[in-house]
C-alpha cells in the first residue's frame, strides 16, 4: 500500500517536471514581453526586472493586431468546420461500409501529408494567382482545410470504428435511414471525439505559418504573418517580437483551457472501453 | 417611411463611398523589419496626406522569408507587391531577368547625383539604375576605449588582422567575463560569410578564379579562415557559433566584448545610451586589413525597387523618390533626432552640421562606404562583383553551404583542412551544376 503511494507520488513529481519543462519557454517568452529590449537581451538573464508595457503599445502602434487576430479566427475555425463537414461523412462510410480499398483510401490521403509543403508552393502560388486568391481569407481557408482534412478522417475513422456495430445495427433493424444513423447516433456517441478533433484541427490551423506566410500579405495575413513581421535580422527586437507572441498566443490559449475538458477526455475517448 | 429613407441614404452614402475608393491606388511595400524601416512606416502616413489618391499597405517579413516571399512573386508574375525592399546582391541579378523597372526618368529635384557613387553603382546592372538606396552600410572596427586605456593600448586608425589579434589576447579576461573579440559565427551567407568573405580579400584569396574555378583551397583562404577561427576560439566568446549580428551587437552593448568588426550601422546603436552600456567608451577604427587593402570591408545597401510586375508604377515610383529624397531624410532629423537618419546614401546628409554633430562616427562611415570598392575587391583579377558575397544567384546556396562549414570548425567538429577541402568540392560541384564557366 505505502509503495503504491510512493509511486503515486514520484508519478506526479515526474508529471510536474515534464509539464514544467514544456512550459519554461512559453513562460520565458511571456516575461520577455515585459522586459525592456536590453533586458531582453542581456546575459545573464535577468529574473527580477520592472515589468513595462511599452512593447504591447509599440507592437499595437504598428500593425493592425485585430485585423489579422480576426483572420486568424476566421481561417482556423472556417476550416476546421468546412474539414468536419467533409470528413464525417467520410469516415462514416469507411468506418461501417468497408470495401476492399478502404485501407489503401485512408493511406493514400495520409500519404499527402508525407510531402514538404514547400515541394507544391509554386504550383499552389500559379493556382491562387490565377483564381485571384492570393492574399485573401477565402484562400487561405481552402488551403488549410485542404491540409488538415486527411488528419481530420484519420481521427475520426478511429473513433467511429470504436462505436459498436451492434448499436448501428440495431438502429438500423429499427428502420433508421443511414442519415438518420449518422445524425441521431454516431455524431452524439461519438461526439467528445468530435470535438477534440475539432479543437486539434483550430489549433493546427491557427499554428500554420507556411502556407500563411508564403501566399498573404496584408489583407488575408492571419497572426503567423503578424509575428513574423516583428523578426529581425538587425537591431534588438526579442521584447517586440515576445509581447506580439504573446498576443498571437493568448486567444487560442484561452479557449484551450476552457476546452481542456473535452479536449482530454476525447483524446482518451475510448480507451478504457 | 423613415426607416426606408435612411436605408435608402445609406445606401447612397455607400455607393459614393465605394466610388471614392476605386479611385484610390493601394501599394503594396514588401520590407523589412530594421529600425530606419520603422521610421519609414511611421513618417508614411505624410506621404498619405499629401497624396490622399495612394494608400499604403506595409507587408514586413524577415530578411530571409522576404526574399523567398518576393522571388516567388515576382518569378511567377503575381504582381502582389508594387514596391519591394532588397539589397545590392540581389537588384543586379533581378535587372538581369528583367524583373525590375529601370528608374531612368527620376524627377529633376530628386538631384540622384547626390546619391554616393558606391551606392549607386551596386544598384546598377549594366549602367542602368534600378533601385533606390534607402540605406547602406560598410564594415568597421568598434572598441571600448576604455579597456584599450587600462592595458595601454592605442588603436591605429587602419589596424591589421595581426595587430587586431595581438590586442585580443592582451584583452581578454575571462575571469572578469571580457572577451577580447567578437565575430559573427552564426552561418549563413549573409552572416559568418560576409565577414569571412571580407577576410579572405585582404588575406589576398578569392572565391573564384578568371575562369569560375573556386579557389577555396587554396593558402589564402587557409590564412584567413585559420586567423579567423583562432581568434574566435582563443579570444571570442563562448558559443560563437551561434552569434550573429544582434548576438553580438547584445554582447557589446552590454561590455563582454573588448573590439567587434561587423556593420557600419552598428555605430548608431553602441552609441545610444538607451540600448547600450558603454554608450561613452565605445570608438572606432576601419575594418582591417591584411595582404592588401582591398575588399577587407563591405557595402550593402538595403534600397527600394519596383517590380515590372506591379500595376501602380507611377504611384510607387513617387513613393519610392519620397522615402529616399532629401527632404525625408530631414524629416527624419526633425521627427526623430539626427542621429536617427539613414545612413549612407547621400553627400548632403554628410555635408550637414547637425548631423555630423550628432553622429561622431558619420566620417568614419562615410569613407568606408566611399572607399568599398564591389567590382575592385581581389588582389588578382576575379570574374565577380560583390564584397561580402559573389554576385550570381547561385552564391545564396554556395555561401550558406560553405557557412556551416566554417561553424562547424568553430565548434570543433572538423578541421580547417578539411572543411576548406570538402567546401572546395562542393562548391566546384554547384558550380558545374549550373553551368559555369558561362
Amino acid at each position: 500500500m505505502k509503495q503504491m503511494a510512493n509511486e503515486k507520488r514520484w508519478t506526479t513529481v515526474i508529471a510536474w517536471l515534464v509539464a514544467l519543462v514544456i512550459f519554461f519557454p512559453i513562460f520565458w517568452m511571456a516575461l520577455t514581453a515585459f522586459k525592456t529590449e536590453t533586458e531582453a537581451f542581456s546575459v545573464p538573464p535577468s529574473l527580477f526586472f520592472s515589468p513595462t508595457l511599452d512593447n504591447f503599445v509599440e507592437v499595437f502602434a504598428r500593425s493592425d493586431y485585430l485585423k489579422f487576430a480576426w483572420n486568424s479566427v476566421a481561417v482556423s475555425f472556417g476550416s476546421t468546420l468546412l474539414a468536419l463537414a467533409f470528413a464525417i461523412p467520410a469516415a462514416y462510410a469507411m468506418a461501417f461500409f468497408p470495401t476492399k480499398r478502404t485501407p489503401g483510401t485512408l493511406l493514400w490521403m495520409l500519404s499527402t501529408k508525407m510531402m514538404p509543403p514547400v515541394g507544391v508552393l509554386i504550383p499552389i502560388y500559379l493556382l491562387f494567382r490565377d483564381m485571384g486568391l492570393l492574399d485573401t481569407v477565402t484562400g487561405l481557408l481552402i488551403v488549410f482545410t485542404l491540409i488538415n482534412l486527411p488528419i481530420v478522417i484519420w481521427m475520426l475513422y478511429t473513433y467511429f470504428k470504436d462505436v459498436p456495430g451492434e448499436i448501428m445495427e440495431a438502429s438500423r433493424v429499427d428502420g433508421a435511414t443511414p442519415m438518420q444513423q449518422l445524425f441521431l447516433l454516431l455524431i452524439p456517441l461519438s461526439l467528445p471525439g468530435i470535438a477534440s478533433t475539432g479543437l486539434l484541427t483550430v489549433i493546427l490551423a491557427w499554428n500554420e505559418a507556411f502556407w500563411s506566410l508564403n501566399l498573404t500579405s496584408s489583407q488575408g495575413a492571419p497572426l503567423t504573418a503578424f509575428i513574423a513581421s516583428f523578426s529581425s535580422p538587425q537591431g534588438l527586437f526579442w521584447a517586440k517580437l515576445s509581447a506580439a507572441s504573446v498576443m498571437a498566443i493568448l486567444p487560442i490559449m484561452i479557449v484551450g483551457w476552457m476546452s481542456q475538458k473535452q479536449l482530454v477526455q476525447g483524446l482518451t475517448f475510448g480507451a478504457v472501453k | 417611411m423613415n426607416h426606408r429613407f435612411l436605408t435608402a441614404s445609406l445606401a447612397a452614402v455607400a455607393l459614393t463611398l465605394s466610388a471614392e475608393s476605386g479611385a484610390e491606388t493601394t501599394l503594396s511595400i514588401g520590407t523589412v523589419n530594421n529600425g530606419d524601416m520603422i521610421i519609414m512606416q511611421k513618417l508614411s502616413q505624410q506621404f498619405e496626406a499629401q497624396n490622399p489618391d495612394i494608400k499604403l499597405d506595409w507587408v514586413v517579413l524577415e530578411e530571409n522569408v522576404l526574399r523567398q516571399r518576393l522571388t516567388t512573386d515576382i518569378a511567377t508574375g503575381s504582381g502582389q507587391f508594387d514596391v519591394v525592399t532588397i539589397g545590392t546582391y540581389e537588384v543586379p541579378i533581378w535587372a538581369k531577368r528583367g524583373w525590375l523597372e529601370g528608374l531612368d526618368n527620376l524627377p529633376a529635384d530628386y538631384d540622384v547625383d547626390d546619391v554616393l557613387m558606391a551606392v549607386r553603382e551596386g544598384l546598377s546592372y549594366e549602367g542602368k539604375l534600378y533601385a533606390l538606396p534607402f540605406y547602406a552600410e560598410s564594415s568597421l572596427t568598434f572598441y571600448r576605449t576604455d579597456l584599450f586605456e587600462k592595458a595601454g593600448l592605442t588603436m591605429p586608425d587602419q589596424p591589421t588582422w595581426d595587430v587586431v589579434k595581438q590586442f585580443a589576447a592582451k584583452l581578454t579576461d575571462k575571469d572578469a567575463g571580457i572577451y577580447g573579440i567578437c565575430l559573427r559565427g552564426k552561418p549563413g551567407w549573409g552572416e559568418n560569410m560576409a565577414l569571412i568573405s571580407t577576410m579572405v580579400h585582404t588575406f589576398g584569396g578569392q572565391w573564384f578564379d578568371e575562369n569560375w574555378n573556386p579557389t577555396i583551397d587554396s593558402p589564402e583562404w587557409k590564412n584567413a579562415v585559420g586567423t579567423y577561427i583562432d581568434l574566435l576560439t582563443e579570444y571570442g566568446p563562448p558559443g560563437a557559433s551561434s552569434n550573429g549580428f544582434n548576438e553580438n551587437l547584445a554582447l557589446f552593448t552590454s561590455g563582454k566584448c573588448a573590439m567587434w568588426i561587423d556593420a557600419t550601422v552598428a555605430a548608431g546603436l553602441v552609441f545610444d545610451p538607451a540600448e547600450s552600456q558603454v554608450a561613452d567608451k565605445v570608438g572606432f577604427a576601419q575594418a582591417p586589413i591584411a595582404k592588401t587593402p582591398k575588399g577587407n570591408h563591405w557595402l550593402w545597401s538595403w534600397a527600394l525597387a519596383i517590380p515590372t510586375s506591379s500595376d501602380a508604377k507611377d504611384a510607387a515610383l513617387k513613393f519610392i523618390t519620397w522615402a529616399t529624397s532629401k527632404p525625408y531624410v530631414e524629416l527624419v532629423g526633425e521627427k526623430f533626432g539626427w542621429a536617427k537618419v539613414p545612413p549612407g546614401t547621400r553627400k548632403s546628409t554628410y555635408e550637414n552640421p547637425l548631423y555630423v554633430e550628432a553622429a561622431p562616427f558619420a566620417k568614419p562611415v562615410l569613407e568606408a562606404i566611399q572607399t568599398a570598392n564591389p567590382s575592385d575587391q581581389t588582389l588578382n583579377p576575379a570574374p565577380y562583383t560583390g564584397i561580402q558575397y559573389v554576385g550570381i544567384a547561385e552564391f545564396q546556396g554556395i555561401g550558406t553551404q560553405v557557412g556551416q562549414m566554417m561553424a562547424g570548425v568553430l565548434a570543433g567538429q572538423m578541421s580547417v583542412d578539411n572543411a576548406l577541402r570538402s567546401a572546395q568540392s562542393s562548391v566546384k560541384r554547384t558550380m558545374r551544376q549550373a553551368g559555369y564557366p558561362k
